[in-house]
């Protein structure tokens, strides 16, 4: 069996797909902080893809940007992380619920 | 002269300008003076006026609290600034308007000359791209702020500034002594601005700025005591009912601008009358719902219920904004677009109707009424009844002839019941007066004289322009229903009985007999000053004259007629409302009689029963149908009915929610179900409440559910709302998968 | 493809700014808490700097030769207009912040740089021509702003708007970041003028229509509207006040400027297929927004749910942009929205004495008597935001409205009437308080930039109701040509 463009775009969906139900069901930040890197990296993995196939540079030029703006995006949610565990002692964000209606 | 016609709206706005300034000005400074005080801070309060406790004016009670100025300023010189201001800018805008007619020249405004002053592009809106149009006029597209005279505007300028000046005079002998005197100079003078807008505005855009300018002045002149919970109710109210009035009034005017491509008086209305085929069709969704936003502002069926509350306002502002002028606007706006109505006589069928039935159902309420102002405001929602009937059986002129002369009599009777409760030191329930002809002459007299002419008294102005609407009503011929002219005349002519019933009955139970107040209060009631007698006695006089410019039946007689007649112009072979007009002079002189007589009859029995017999008869007739009374007395139960959907709404919606809410989106239904329930109970006045409770329930409950659902969906959970996100992008996908 | 030495001159208020973000945040280590004034005027004075630069650039013939930096951005009336939007919003912020950060116990410069940050992403937002360049941008503006959220750290509520903001900014963005990646698997492009090439409509493999829904979703998210608007409320009232005032506006015109670029310059083929997609959304909004806001009593999350609407109103020009007034509309309501809607908010940190209170719709209480003035302007901004003429809001409005008929959808223009109809009853609520109520007549402090801040905006307001046509005029040529 020849791996095909598909494959990876499957794969890339169902790291998508799996890092996006993360987000909605895991109820710890840090875990949905690592389901949202599981995200982009999903992304990442159909850029290279589709740069590959299109024997193009750009898409793998964006995952190399994309990396960089995780690793922001990273930072500032451990800085959350450690804002929100001072004042609730938890990490629960169900539990951040102060505000609604 | 007739190119400054952007003068006359422009000096109420100066004065306005310079009012709210020098207001601002003052009460900055006072107010920091008081803080400077700082522990004394409290005394200087206390030295202001407190609110009155049992009337608007507080004034004689406590007559010059002004000269207790905290701050220690002298308030004379400011006062006399506010007053020289509000009441010349004014004055002045009232000698530009009588200059710019007569440099235009009545002779040619009859003819159908119409003036345009354009001060600036307002809207550039490019080049047409003629979507939705059926014959719009090419090129571009634009909005401009211009004003324009033509007979029509010229009628409504020369009488709004007018009246509008002396109700100025009027009010600084009547709010003298009221707190922030100088605000209420700037809210007036911010009135007369947005009503001399409305008027003159040559265009949609521009008139719905001034209908918008004179609501906002009308809510805030109402709320204006807003240290009384009522005041403040009221102008919510208003507000309320004016913003459905308001959303019919935008759809029409979105609807003519898809149609006509403009919204420039000198081209839709040409445009129309040029093509009446290619419009017709679609001009009575738009006329429906312009009529809506008429209904709104002049207090029409069922959205009239604010004004008899509007009444919380100071008096002069209910002369000026809730009779004489801002009510008024939604019959300007009618006859403004007659050419369009004309079009549509379904339409024209709906006006008739909504205005036969709101004189007489108001009439009939203002029966029972023991408020002097609210006899008054329903009595006003009357006679605007009877200028849209005018309107809707194609009587223009007739309509607008009525605005003129309403405005004559109407204010001086408001003027002249401010006049009395400033003689009595607030009262305002007739049942508590009586014999005030001798105390107060000259108020007596004006407001008799007022009352026989709204009352139709002949030779007097109400006289002439009621009967031209219950001759024009006698011979409109509505093609789908012929019999309605009739049935509609009949209506109206029981209206002018009870006009004439209940004004005779106010004048009786005020006037005439023993006092029946306090022999306290009796002491200290004295006549006005003079710069409230003035305005009195030139409103009297014209509620004498103001009829003469349209006399019927003598050839020639009819000048307003003539005047009005190129604008409000039946359209060659418009249809059905053209052909009635030229009556037999034998049948005009029997309607004349029939109206006459029912006056006669109105005002005789008025006279027996109040002025002779003391209200004897007609308690027996309260006792003998208690259902029927109570129903008339209460208003027919409307206002209890939006009370008892939004306070219930508000008491289980847990404080939270609020009665602006239900009152917009439910009244319609309950309104309906409860007039329906309220006609069962006039048969049988137990009939239970049951019915009407349980919906009104219904209704609440279901709202209730449905903004429960609002806020349960904002549960504060960040995971639920990734979740409604993520749901929201597959109904993306799936609306782009069936509907691609 | 070369790159010019121009082009960094037509970047200059960007790197400018940068440079000027990176300013404030290093001094602020050198800067005591007591003289933090210091930062308020040093970013006034950037960020005239940086108008001056941008008056600069709009005179420079160099910005008619098209994209620049490799076709990374373009510099064209459209990307100034959006430039000059973002940094009235910045000093409107700033003047606003004055007052608030001084009493705040944390450090000023930060804030300020963050603020700039944000900014910068704005700029290069409103300025990118390439999907890569437009994401970065994108993200520089999150980035900032999940912090400024956040600035209050000691604050629960401020902690969790930070959190919400961030959870949800990051997920929507991964979400448009799939969508990014599938449209360039399209054809290996990711400049718009080659997008707008290579996609002639023709081609509607699920793949590309899933990639630009996914985008559509991501940006949907930014200039919240339903149903990707929950995160709003929270966040706007768990921030800072003079945050909230910034992310009212300045977000969500950048948001609307990519908007416009993707799907008026790259897709304007795939318009047959979003158009319904947006109507529903526009009319969702529209009505959950003014619905729901009727409900609230805090007043920051009744204008966050006047927002949700207004983002409604706008989305009518979206739908409009083949039309003529479409484009035109949107600049011309993101204008005036960023007055009125900035105005209220300043209006609202007027009232505020400890900075960070729930404000209640009672906190306006009798504001007339108390100062009438702020009672005077602040019914002049409710004015215009409920569209009543002779307001800026009731222009735009207009033709935003007239966008929807000339498009099509005469029944999205009617629910929009409706709409604004009830959305009179929340503003009129304010209003009412302010005149009908009486209140306790606490003294409120004076900032002269605070007074600053609402007097540009109550100006801005009423002279683009006035005497809009000059306004109007400009806006008009800043509309983007289709490659």
């Amino acid at each position: 069996m020849t791996i095909t463009i598909n494959h990876f775009l499957i794969l890339s969906f169902l790291l998508f797909a799996i890092g996006f139900f993360g987000v909605l069901v895991r109820r710890n930040f840090l875990t949905v902080l690592m389901s949202i890197e599981l995200m982009l990296n999903a992304v990442n993995i159909n850029f290279i893809a589709f740069s590959r196939r299109l024997s193009d540079l750009t898409g793998q030029v964006f995952s190399v940007f994309v990396i960089t703006i995780a690793a922001g995006e990273a930072a500032i949610g451990l800085a959350l992380t450690i804002s929100l565990f001072r004042q609730r002692k938890t990490l629960n964000v169900e539990e951040a619920n102060t505000m609604k209606g | 002269m007739k190119d400054l016609l952007w003068l006359v709206p422009l000096f109420p706005l100066a004065g306005f300008l310079v009012n709210g300034v020098l207001y601002l000005i003052s009460h900055r400074t006072r107010g920091e003076a008081a803080d400077a005080h700082g522990s004394q801070g409290a005394p200087a309060l206390a030295a202001a006026p407190a609110p009155s406790v049992h009337g608007e004016n507080p004034a004689h009670t406590h007559a010059g609290s002004s000269a207790h100025d905290p701050a220690g300023h002298s308030p004379i010189p400011l006062k006399t600034a506010h007053t020289v201001v509000g009441t010349v800018s004014v004055g002045l805008s009232c000698v530009f308007a009588f200059l710019a007619i007569l440099d235009v020249g009545i002779g040619r405004l009859s003819e159908g000359a119409a003036h345009v002053v354009t001060l600036y592009r307002w809207l550039p809106l490019g080049v047409n791209q003629a979507v939705g149009q059926v014959h719009g006029p090419a090129g571009e597209w634009f909005v401009d702020a211009a004003f324009r005279l033509d007979s029509l505007s010229a009628l409504m300028i020369a009488f709004v500034t007018f009246v509008g000046f002396l109700i100025h005079v009027y009010s600084v002998g009547y709010m003298g002594h009221e707190e922030g005197y100088g605000r209420y100079f700037a809210y007036l003078n911010l009135f007369m601005f947005s009503m001399l807008l409305l008027v003159l505005g040559a265009n949609f855009l521009l008139l719905f700025v001034g209908w918008e300018g004179v609501g906002l002045c009308s809510y805030l002149l109402i709320g204006y005591f807003y240290d009384r919970d009522a005041a403040a109710d009221a102008g919510k109210k208003a507000f309320v009912v004016n913003r459905i009035g308001d959303f019919g009034f935008i759809l029409g005017i979105f609807g003519i601008f898809s149609l006509f491509g403009s919204l420039d008086f000198g081209k839709v209305f040409p445009a129309a009358a040029a093509h009446p085929s290619a419009y017709a069709p679609y001009l009575t969704l738009v006329c429906l719902c312009l009529f809506v936003g008429a209904c709104g502002k002049s207090a029409q069926f069922p959205l009239y219920v604010w004004l008899p509350d509007a009444m919380a306002g100071p008096t002069p502002v209910s002369a000026l904004i809730h009779a004489a002028t801002m009510v008024t606007a939604g019959v300007y706006m009618v006859a403004r677009c007659n050419v369009l109505f004309r079009l549509s006589p379904d339409a024209l069928l709906v006006v008739a109707v909504v205005g036969g039935f709101t004189a007489l159902f108001a009439a009939t309420i203002g029966v029972a009424q023991n408020d002097i102002k609210k006899v008054l405001a329903y009595s006003t929602v009357s006679q605007l009844g009877y200028m849209f009937l005018a309107c809707g059986v194609g009587a223009f002129v007739a309509g607008m002839f009525h605005v003129m002369t309403h405005a004559f009599f109407k204010a001086c009777l408001f003027l002249g019941s401010g006049s009395v409760i400033h003689a009595l030191g607030g009262e305002q329930d007739i049942r508590k007066m009586g014999g005030l002809a001798s105390k107060i002459p000259v108020t007596y007299r004006t407001f008799l004289v007022a009352t026989l002419a709204i009352a139709g008294v002949p030779l007097l102005a109400g006289f002439f322009s009621k009967d031209a609407i219950l001759a024009a009503a006698f011979e409109a011929h509505f093609a789908s229903a012929p019999w309605l002219g009739r049935v509609l005349w009949a209506a109206a002519l029981f209206t002018a009985g009870l006009t004439a019933f209940y004004m005779l009955r106010l004048v009786s139970l005020t006037f005439w007999g023993k006092f029946r107040g306090g022999t306290e209060q009796e002491a200290q009631i004295h006549e006005s000053p003079r710069s409230m007698t003035v305005p009195l006695i030139v409103l009297a006089f014209l509620s004498v004259v103001g009829g003469y410019v349209g006399i019927p039946m003598v050839r020639g007689g009819d000048r307003i007629g003539e005047f009005l007649h190129p604008i409000l112009l039946p359209l060659a072979g418009a249809g059905a409302h053209t052909a009635a007009h030229e009556a037999a002079a034998s049948t005009e002189a029997l309607l004349m009689a029939a109206s006459v007589a029912a006056a006669a009859i109105g005002l005789a029995l008025a006279y027996v029963w109040y002025a002779k017999g003391e209200g004897a008869v007609p308690a027996r007739i309260a006792a003998r149908f208690p259902g029927v009374y109570r129903a008339v007395s209460n208003k027919y139960y409307v206002d209890e009915a939006y009370d008892s959907v939004f306070v219930q709404g508000l008491a289980k919606g847990g404080g939270r929610f609020l009665w602006d809410f239900d009152a917009t989106v439910v009244d319609g239904a309950v309104n309906g179900t409860r007039h329906v329930t309220v006609g069962l109970s006039w048969l049988s006045s137990f009939f239970d409440q049951y019915v009407v409770d349980g919906l009104v329930n219904g209704v609440a409950n279901t709202l209730q559910a449905g903004f429960r659902g609002f806020r349960r969906a904002q549960t504060g959970r960040v995971q639920n709302y990734a979740l409604v996100m993520g749901g929201g992008l597959f109904c993306l996908v799936a609306v782009y998968l069936l509907f691609r | 493809m070369k790159v010019q030495a121009t082009d960094w001159l037509l970047l200059s208020p960007e790197l400018f700014l940068t440079a000027a973000g990176m300013i404030l945040l290093a001094s602020s280590v050198f800067v005591g808490k007591a003289k933090e004034e210091l930062f308020g005027f040093l970013s006034v004075l950037m960020l005239g700097i940086t108008g001056v630069l941008l008056v600069f650039v709009s005179t420079m013939p160099e910005r008619a030769h098209g994209p620049i930096l490799g076709g990374m951005f373009v510099v064209d009336n459209f990307a100034l207009f959006f430039k000059f939007l973002v940094l009235l919003a910045m000093v409107l912020t700033v003047l606003a912040s004055v007052r608030f950060v001084g009493e705040a116990p944390y450090p000023g410069g930060e804030y300020y740089a963050l603020v700039v940050f944000s900014g910068v992403g704005m700029f290069f937002m409103a300025s990118g021509s390439n999907l890569i360049s437009i994401y970065v941008a994108l993200e520089l503006m999150a980035l900032a702003s999940y912090v400024l959220a956040g600035y209050f750290k000691g604050e629960i509520k401020s902690t969790e708007a930070a959190l919400k903001y961030f959870i949800l900014g990051a997920f929507s963005s991964a979400v448009l970041l799939y969508g990014l990646s599938l449209v360039y698997g399209l054809g290996g492009k990711m400049g718009l003028a080659d997008l707008a090439r290579l996609y002639t409509g023709t081609q509607r493999t699920n793949a590309i229509a899933l990639g630009i829904l996914m985008i559509l979703a991501g940006l949907l998210f930014k200039i919240a509207a339903v149903p990707f608007h929950l995160w709003t409320p929270d966040v706007y009232e768990g921030s800072p006040t003079p945050v909230t005032a910034f992310f009212s506006v300045g977000p969500k015109v950048a948001a609307y400027a990519i908007f416009a670029r993707i799907f008026y310059v790259a897709f304007p083929k795939f318009q047959a297929d979003w158009g319904l997609i947006v109507a529903l959304v526009a009319a969702a909004t529209m009505i959950w927004g003014n619905l729901a806001a009727l409900l609230q009593t805090n007043v920051k999350r009744m204008f966050a749910y006047s927002s949700i609407a207004h983002a409604g109103y706008a989305l009518l020009g979206v739908l409009g942009f083949q039309t003529k007034f479409g484009m035109w509309g949107v600049l011309v309501y993101l204008l005036a929205y960023t007055l009125m809607n900035f105005g209220a908010f300043a209006l609202i940190i007027f009232l505020e004495a400890k900075g960070y209170a729930a404000e209640s719709v009672s906190d306006f209480d009798g504001l007339a008597k108390r100062n009438m003035p702020a009672a005077v302007v602040m019914l002049l901004f409710l004015l215009s935001l409920a569209g009543i003429p002779p307001t800026a809001g009731f222009i735009g409005k207009y033709y935003l409205f007239t966008a929807a008929m000339d498009a099509g959808y005469a029944w999205l223009a009617i629910i929009a009437v409706l709409a604004s109809a009830v959305s009179l009853f929340y503003y009129f609520r304010i209003a009412a308080a302010m005149f009908f109520t009486d209140g306790v007549s606490a003294k409120i402090p004076v900032s002269y930039a605070l007074t600053a801040a609402v007097i540009i905006c109550a100006v801005g307001t009423l002279v683009i109701g006035v005497a809009p046509e000059s306004v109007l005029d400009v806006l008009h040529r800043c509309v983007p040509s289709k490659y």
